[in-house]
């Protein structure tokens, strides 16, 4: 389970997360929404270490993410980039079998690289890729390579920034089906950011909604259409007008 | 009162954070230097930057080399020539090389071609979150990306240097013998006399020092980059300025350490 406890982050005077409090139960599935600019990503990185939070405190399994062993710690995680974020110096076996080269996780080469294609295959793409440079892919091929390298490791938690962003509506669809078969199939607990409504009802079991700095709304995802809560509908039903300022 | 101030106030300010500058900088050589003696090592990285810094660096600073030699033995002789001391080529072309042009053009050469391209690189990958990517595949970036290439800029620039004032004395040697008329035999035999071991020593540790300060330089503001196309380009033009002058001013330190009366 993963806890975030009034947890507080400003980039000089933009006060980014205001206490920010919410529960990812363990195996589900939460969806982050909200406006561009609400801190949706800072959350994630912060659970990471990628950013430190200057309040408050996030818990993964009761345990307080900045104490005890950090590699171990990341051990755990698997995360998709929003662009990917793939080495471009290294073959795609080798970006998705990065963990499995090097640190405490790491195999013989040749286990690796089966691994690899193995993890490859999972997502959609062909054995012949592996020997690939990231440039030579596609948009959406990339967003596969990525996911096949967050779940290498076999994580018992995925993140996912932003993971239709840039992409074709069926290109879209096909990466929604495959986070939600891939967690499903892994049991794994996993956080989700975007703007897509398309992919919040086809990732999530649970949605919350962050706007500034704070959750507005959170609940599972059977309930968005009837919450209630203005900013939500405002938001997912793409309103100009409603509580949420618009910047024309 | 307050305009009289207010200069004083922005020189402060500039001080200031010239000061705290130097002081990241500083605190960032130092960990990196820390991380190439501590596991986990990554081998592969470590050959990559060998080939990218050393290797691949030699044509350039040999071609650099070259020149420069050959063009000395033709200022040394003109210039010579006005005091009737032409004979002197030899010597002033080896102690020039060795002593100054051959580490300086080099670390010239190598900020150039080394630190704009390892910022440039470096300020990508953060700009793209594979930095952010490094981290989450428990990799400390500093280890996996610093720390390979400071390695190889400490033990490769030292011998590029090394290659280069050779290069260039046989830049000199050259023109001395093909175009100005100097015996073969005797210019060989004159530079040979000429150079001390403390010459060679003050190059090679002057290679080491540059070697050192253009790979720190261009991790270090790769590192700092900032977001998007005009964060790449601005981190790669500062480091290889901060290079530049730092790789200056080192020389003439080192120079007085070693040659001050």
């Amino acid at each position: 389970m993963i806890r975030f406890e009034d947890v507080h982050k400003a980039f000089g005077s933009n006060r980014v997360l205001r206490g920010l409090t919410l529960e990812v139960p363990k195996g589900t599935s939460m969806v982050i929404i909200g406006g561009s600019g609400t801190g949706k990503s800072v959350a994630i990185k912060s659970v990471l270490g990628l950013v430190t939070p200057d309040k408050g405190r996030i818990l993964v399994d009761g345990k307080d993410t900045t104490s005890g062993d950090r590699d171990a710690f990341l051990a755990r995680f698997g995360m998709l980039f929003q662009g990917g974020a793939l080495f471009d110096s290294l073959p795609v076996w080798q970006n998705v079998a990065f963990r499995l080269l090097r640190g405490a996780l790491k195999r013989p080469q040749a286990e690796a690289r089966e691994i690899a294609i193995e993890k490859l295959r999972r997502v959609g793409l062909k054995p012949e890729t592996a020997d690939q440079f990231p440039a030579e892919l596609s948009g959406g091929m990339q967003k596969r390579v990525g996911l096949a390298r967050a779940i290498a490791a076999d994580p018992e938690i995925i993140f996912f920034d932003e993971p239709t962003t840039g992409l074709d509506p069926i290109m879209a669809g096909v990466i929604n089906e495959l986070i939600r078969e891939i967690v499903v199939e892994m049991g794994a607990t996993a956080m989700t950011i975007t703007h897509d409504m398309t992919s919040v009802r086809a990732i999530a079991d649970n949605v919350a909604m962050l706007h500034d700095g704070v959750i507005k709304w959170t609940g599972p995802v059977a309930k968005l259409d009837n919450s209630g809560d203005p900013y939500l509908d405002q938001f997912i039903h793409g309103r100009a007008e409603g509580p949420i300022e618009a910047v024309r | 009162m307050t305009a009289l101030l207010s200069p004083l106030a922005h020189l402060g300010r500039a001080v200031l954070a010239a000061l705290t500058s130097i002081g990241r900088v500083m605190i960032y050589a130092v960990t990196a230097l820390s991380h190439i003696f501590r596991p986990p090592y990554y081998p592969r990285e470590v050959f990559n930057a060998f080939v990218q810094i050393g290797w691949l660096s030699l044509p350039v600073v040999g071609l650099t080399a070259l020149f420069t030699g050959g063009a000395l033995a033709l200022q040394i002789y003109s210039g010579g020539a006005r005091f009737n001391a032409e004979a002197v080529v030899p010597q002033i072309v080896a102690i020039g090389m060795v002593r100054e042009l051959g580490p300086v053009m080099a670390g010239l050469m190598i900020a150039a071609r080394v630190t704009s391209s390892i910022a440039a690189e470096i300020a990508t990958m953060k700009v793209t979150e594979q930095i952010d990517a490094l981290v989450t595949l428990s990799t400390h970036p500093m280890k996996y990306l610093t720390a390979p290439r400071l390695l190889a800029g400490l033990i490769t620039v030292p011998i590029l240097v090394g290659v280069g004032d050779v290069i260039g004395v046989a830049g000199g040697y050259f023109v001395a013998t093909q175009s100005l008329g100097f015996n073969p035999a005797a210019y060989l035999k004159n530079t040979v006399d000429f150079l001390e071991t403390l010459d060679v020593v003050s190059s090679l540790v002057k290679g080491c020092v540059f070697g050192g300060i253009a790979t720190v330089m261009g991790c270090y503001y790769g590192m700092q980059s900032g977001r998007g196309a005009q964060g790449v380009g601005q981190a790669t033009k500062s480091s290889v300025e901060a290079a530049a002058v730092l790789i200056l001013a080192a020389n003439f330190l080192i120079t007085g350490a070693f040659f001050s009366v």
